[in-house]
């Protein structure tokens, strides 16, 4: 039986993993920018959640819009000024230049936030969930739905809106969806600006869950690094399961290893699946 | 003359001035120019796999951090200093020719990402067994019996020769076969293989030099400040630092990598050390400035400057 609620666990974290990695997975696979500030920008929303609930007294779900709208505006100025000028240039220039966008905004954070941990405790948290022998924390359900919600809105939106099919046309053939009249920057600045909102809105998310410190940034790109791996590239389903399937692995490697080692070895598998399966587990080949 | 003795000659130009520097400096600037040599030893390393063979690599501070706990460890079992040096260097060469086998079929985001994890992984390993690491309480090096002054000295000349080793390493490599082979991969890896560049032996060549000197700065630094913890010695910083001083010198140059060096440290000393909130925002900002205007290093402009003007007159 406890077999069972650790595998539910699992996948309540795995639902906030998908959320925390779909719009890192969205941006590399379309723009072949590897988002060194997505980790950053996700703890942001957290810190817009925590204001917007301490000192307006707004809910934390309410606040996943105006996180996720204000990290938008933000991603989006940020890729029209600054990193459509080297769009083209090797990986090594993207990544390095998001890595220095990176140190700039985190030590910003640190200097406006400090680096203590603070934390949401809701007026009316929410009450747990028991089905049968398995025991859920209500907050991590709630949040995990809306997680998976959120997830399933940008796979609508990707599939149905006229600037989705640009931006997957984008990511198929850069060229041949600039022949077609995509404007490619245009579509690289939303695409952008998609990501932020989806990290903002996680962070809003978390902001029940976990504590709130821009230490924390990289546990979280971290995080979308592995499941990004898992899933494969710029897909929508391959994020959400690679999410699930590294929140259910962690859940019974911290059971049956210790806590301590989960870290150990969600990047342990990361790096045997790189090894075994670069395309990922559901992944196409072809990138590489 | 050709260009291979005029680099040989600079390079003993520029040893033996720097060998003078005990007779002049204090032992606040012997610090900073043994700093100076470290980054120097650590960008020279990333030019192999970075600058050659166009590997965007991040594992520079788990060679680093590799050699540092390599030798940390084998001098807690009282082996001899030196000893423990070079078999950090040898180490970090092995470490890094069982790692590439792993990860060197990976292209760009690929690789990038599974380097950069390895230095994380290896943090987390020295984390969870105390017993033979120290865990994360870290692990203390014994003292050498010499002065203040005599340790600034012998510390300085130690990385003084590794960075001369290394500087002359690539010498010799940018001009051999293999770093032809490794411009050719840079260019066009598939191209290169059709054209009978044993592209896989190449690159773990390049990993495996860009390993074995970082090993030795590794355990060199942990002997200089006698006590090394994770957190220090895998620091991601160890590894965009050597990248961004190669950036800024000249991808794919042998003097690059070095001026590279002094002149980011030389900034890190003058002006960040009065603003030390704002350190990790400072070197952002000098990223962000030299991608976008400075792509090809400082020594290209310095070159397109003499060219341009040549042509001209």
């Amino acid at each position: 039986m406890i077999y069972l609620q650790i595998a539910a666990n699992g996948l309540v974290l795995g639902g906030l993993y998908a959320c925390i990695a779909v719009g890192f997975s969205l941006v590399w696979g379309v723009l072949n920018v590897i988002n060194i500030l997505h980790g950053t920008f996700i703890v942001l929303g957290s810190y817009v959640a925590y204001f917007a609930y301490v000192h307006l007294g707004i809910h934390p779900f309410v606040s996943i819009a105006i996180a996720g709208g204000m990290l938008y505006a933000l991603g989006h100025a940020l890729q029209a000024g600054i990193i459509n000028r080297v769009i083209t240039a090797p990986v090594l220039i993207t990544l390095t230049l998001t890595f220095g966008l990176d140190l700039i905004l985190n030590n910003a954070m640190l200097v406006a936030f400090t680096a203590d941990y603070r934390g949401i405790t809701l007026a009316h948290p929410f009450r747990s969930l028991e089905i049968g022998p398995v025991f859920l924390p209500g907050d991590r359900v709630a949040a995990m739905a809306l997680a998976i919600l959120l997830t399933l809105l940008l796979y609508r939106l990707l599939r149905d809106s006229k600037i989705g099919r640009a931006i997957v046309a984008v990511r198929m053939d850069r060229e041949a969806a600039a022949l077609m009249g995509v404007d490619i920057k245009r579509i690289n600045a939303i695409t952008f600006g998609i990501g932020a909102f989806m990290a903002g809105a996680a962070g809003a998310l978390l902001s029940i869950i976990f504590p709130i410190s821009p230490l924390n940034s990289p546990v979280f790109l971290g995080k979308a690094f592995v499941v990004c791996v898992l899933g494969g590239l710029g897909s929508v389903p391959g994020a959400l399961a690679g999410g699930l399937v590294l929140g259910v692995i962690e859940s019974f490697g911290s059971y049956w290893l210790g806590a301590e080692r989960a870290v150990t070895l969600s990047l342990g598998l990361l790096l045997l699946v790189l090894f075994v399966r670069p395309s990922g587990l559901t992944g196409r080949r072809g990138y590489e | 003359m050709n260009l291979g003795m005029k680099s040989w000659i600079a390079l003993a130009v520029v040893a033996v001035l720097l060998a003078a520097l005990p007779l002049v400096g204090s032992n606040y600037f012997l610090r900073i120019a043994t700093t100076v040599c470290m980054y120097a030893v650590m960008a020279q390393s990333w030019n192999f796999i970075g600058g050659l063979a166009g590997y965007p690599s991040f594992a520079t501070a788990a060679f680093f951090g590799f050699g540092a706990y390599t030798s940390a460890i084998l001098q807690n079992h009282d082996a001899p200093m030196l000893l423990a040096w070079g078999s950090a260097g040898l180490a970090a060469f092995l470490f890094a020719a069982f790692l590439g086998g792993a990860i060197l079929h990976l292209r760009g985001h690929y690789f990038a990402i599974a380097s950069l994890i390895i230095a994380e992984m290896l943090r987390e390993i020295v984390n969870t067994l105390p017993d033979f690491t120290g865990g994360g309480k870290g692990l203390n090096l014994p003292f050498l019996r010499i002065s203040v002054t005599a340790q600034a000295q012998f510390f300085f000349y130690a990385m003084l020769a590794l960075a001369i080793l290394c500087t002359g390493a690539a010498i010799v490599i940018h001009r051999s076969k293999l770093g032809f082979g490794l411009r050719c991969i840079q260019q066009n890896e598939d191209a290169a293989s059709i054209l009978g560049v044993n592209a896989y032996g190449y690159k773990t060549a390049a990993f495996c030099l860009s390993a074995v000197f970082v090993g030795v700065a590794g355990a060199i630094y942990a002997s200089w400040v006698n006590y090394i913890d994770p957190p220090d010695v895998f620091d991601v910083l160890l590894a965009i630092k050597p990248m961004v001083m190669v950036l800024l010198g000249g991808l794919g140059t042998i003097f690059g990598p070095p001026l590279g060096a002094i002149i980011l440290l030389s900034f890190e000393e003058l002006v960040w050390r009065s603003f030390l909130t704002v350190h990790a925002a400072a070197l952002g900002f000098i990223i962000v400035v030299l991608v976008l205007f400075l792509p090809n290093g400082i020594l290209a402009l310095v070159r397109e400057r003499l060219v341009g003007r040549g042509t001209v007159t």
